[in-house]
């Protein structure tokens, strides 16, 4: 095993995903095995290989900067979980 | 009727055989009566659908219409359908109605086009088998113990039922090929850029390509002329002019050079896939094309490479699903960390989390460079290969997928078997490029796949091939018991 429970406690956290105790060994077991496969890559030498983030290659496009959206907030909040006077309600940040 | 392809259905809807009322009343009672079987649609739109086949016949009577006008689509429901739930197969997203149409969805719409309802799907496209699903898995009309395939089943498993005549899918690492080969139909992967990403749920968005899946090749470029195209909302979308992808259908392939690629042909693949695959291309011969082996020597890493780099675009991407502006919402949060970890932890199924969770662990500090930075090396090396053997050949062809499609629950607990079922797809979405998977033969009761790959924007070229090899061979005319 490559990770152990704490790893993944840690992983978890930092993507902030709850995970009931008894499953982590489960991804403690799953997480390993992907990360075994994906240790195959080490077989190669890429020492002078660029990078390639994307297939195209391609830069980012630039636009005029004008106004091409309009405020649709009523229409965006009325799928939202809790709203209050077009704010996004969450439980309280500060005492 | 529903036995006709698209291109059947235009005469018959131009003729005044049938109308579009008619038309979609008859594949949406087909939808309603057999979708318990095959579990195959999230949603069903018939309202919606009756609405736009009563304002296409209007036009139709006036005369002044495109060719698909009034016929009938189902869309893969990662795509966002305004004032429709767009649930990507996931519990986050089961409350979820768009607020706007997907540039796929608007365009076909504009284009004239029914949409009769959603298809079931993995959860964010994560999978192989649509057993991903909150909705339960798909099922395979040509055996309804066997998995559609993925992540697209839905969309594949409707067709090759004869529910629809054509349907949209998406494709992160194989998932419009796999199910297409899988369930006996045609799929086209384009080249990435090629159709828009705007309102498509993004899962890697440097894999991500959306496409058209049907019957036949010619079908499917019918809704490729209309699904391709730049789109000034897609950051990535394609500036290079499109063409009348129905244009070059019938051109001779005399000439054409096929690269069958060692690597794809060794001990790992059926020998009946195989055998057919040998079988296919011996017909492409026939009709003038000339044979060369070729080698892809890093295609043997794709799936690594794969599996680092679509989890870490995932685990970015997915990130905004937070509980706070839509989808799910955990009960009685007690802080906002709280409100973030259940909300997700309980709002994503298993392979979602495991992909995040890689995802995470890859670009987190300290592990980056070996992980992240190593696959995106060798995707260059893997792109690089395919550059080098499109230099010496038109096209490769090889299997879409290892086997045919597998049983239910059969490599569900065992992640890494199911990602190898993506073997000979996911260098493709690495590399950019465009690549079909039509109907080459059967084993047993259960239809088997062939793949063309070609360079960047040439559809037009694997569509051509695709129909020629349509127009001499009836695999794709099978129709699966039960759904004639």
């Amino acid at each position: 095993m490559s990770l152990n429970k704490t790893d993944i406690e840690k992983i978890a956290w930092l993507a902030r995903l709850s995970i009931a105790g008894d499953d982590i060994p489960n991804y403690t077991r799953d997480l390993s095995n992907i990360l075994d496969l994906v240790k195959q890559m080490n077989a190669i030498d890429t020492a002078n290989v660029k990078p390639m983030a994307h297939p195209l290659e391609i830069t980012a496009r630039l636009r005029e900067d004008k106004i091409t959206e309009s405020n649709q907030r009523e229409h965006f909040q009325k799928i939202a979980p809790a709203v209050t006077n077009g704010y996004y309600l969450v439980p309280k940040v500060i005492e | 009727m529903h036995q006709k392809t698209l291109a059947e259905l235009t005469q018959a809807l131009h003729q005044k055989e049938i109308s579009s009322v008619e038309l979609t009343q008859l594949f949406l009672k087909r939808c309603e009566s057999l979708n318990a079987k095959l579990n195959c649609f999230v949603t069903l739109t018939p309202e919606h659908a009756l609405a736009q086949a009563k304002a296409a016949d209007l036009q139709l009577q006036k005369g002044t219409v495109g060719p698909l006008t009034g016929l009938p689509i189902a869309h893969k429901d990662i795509f966002c359908t305004n004032g429709i739930k767009t649930s990507c197969g996931s519990k986050m997203l089961d409350n979820f109605i768009a607020p706007y149409d997907a540039t796929v969805v608007e365009r076909l719409t504009a284009a004239g086009m029914i949409t009769v309802g959603k298809t079931n799907m993995d959860e964010f496209a994560m999978g192989s088998s649509n057993e991903t699903s909150f909705y339960g898995v798909v099922k395979n009309p040509w055996d309804l113990n066997r998995v559609p395939g993925g992540s697209s089943g839905g969309s594949a498993s409707a067709i090759a039922a004869r529910l629809t005549p054509v349907a949209t899918g998406t494709d992160t690492g194989g998932s419009i090929r796999q199910p297409a080969s899988l369930c006996g139909i045609t799929g086209l992967k384009p080249t990435y850029g090629r159709v828009s990403r705007y309102g498509m749920i993004a899962f890697a968005s440097s894999l991500d390509q959306g496409g058209p899946m049907a019957r036949t090749a010619e079908d499917t470029a019918m809704i490729l002329n209309v699904m391709a195209g730049f789109d000034e909302r897609d950051s990535t979308s394609a500036s290079e002019p499109i063409e009348d992808y129905t244009a070059k259908l019938n051109d001779s392939i005399r000439g054409l050079k096929i690269g069958l690629p060692e690597e794809y042909f060794d001990e790992r693949l059926d020998s009946t896939v195989s055998e057919l695959v040998h079988t296919g291309v011996k017909e492409l011969e026939k009709l003038g094309a000339k044979i060369k082996e070729i080698k892809l020597p890093n295609s043997n890493l794709s799936i690594p490479v794969y599996y680092v780099v679509a989890p870490a675009e995932c685990s970015s991407n997915l990130a905004r699903y937070d509980g706070v502006r839509f989808g799910y919402r955990c009960e009685d949060p007690k802080d906002l960390a709280d409100l973030y970890c259940r909300s997700r932890g309980e709002g994503f199924g298993r392979e979602v989390k495991r992909r995040i969770m890689i995802g995470t662990y890859v670009l987190s500090a300290g592990y980056y460079d070996a992980y992240y930075l190593k696959a995106q090396q060798i995707r260059r090396l893997i792109r690089d290969d395919f550059q080098k053997a499109l230099t010496e050949v038109d096209v490769i062809i090889g299997p879409t997928a290892p086997g045919p499609a597998f049983k239910i629950n059969e490599l569900m607990n065992d992640p890494i078997s199911m990602y190898l079922s993506d073997i000979y797809t996911v260098s493709v979405n690495l590399a950019g490029l465009p690549a079909i998977s039509i109907p080459a033969g059967f084993m047993g009761n259960l239809p088997i796949g062939m793949q063309i790959i070609g360079n960047c924007f040439s559809e037009s070229r694997l569509l051509n091939i695709a129909h020629r090899f349509q127009q001499v061979t009836d695999w794709h005319q099978h129709t699966p018991e039960g759904f004639n």
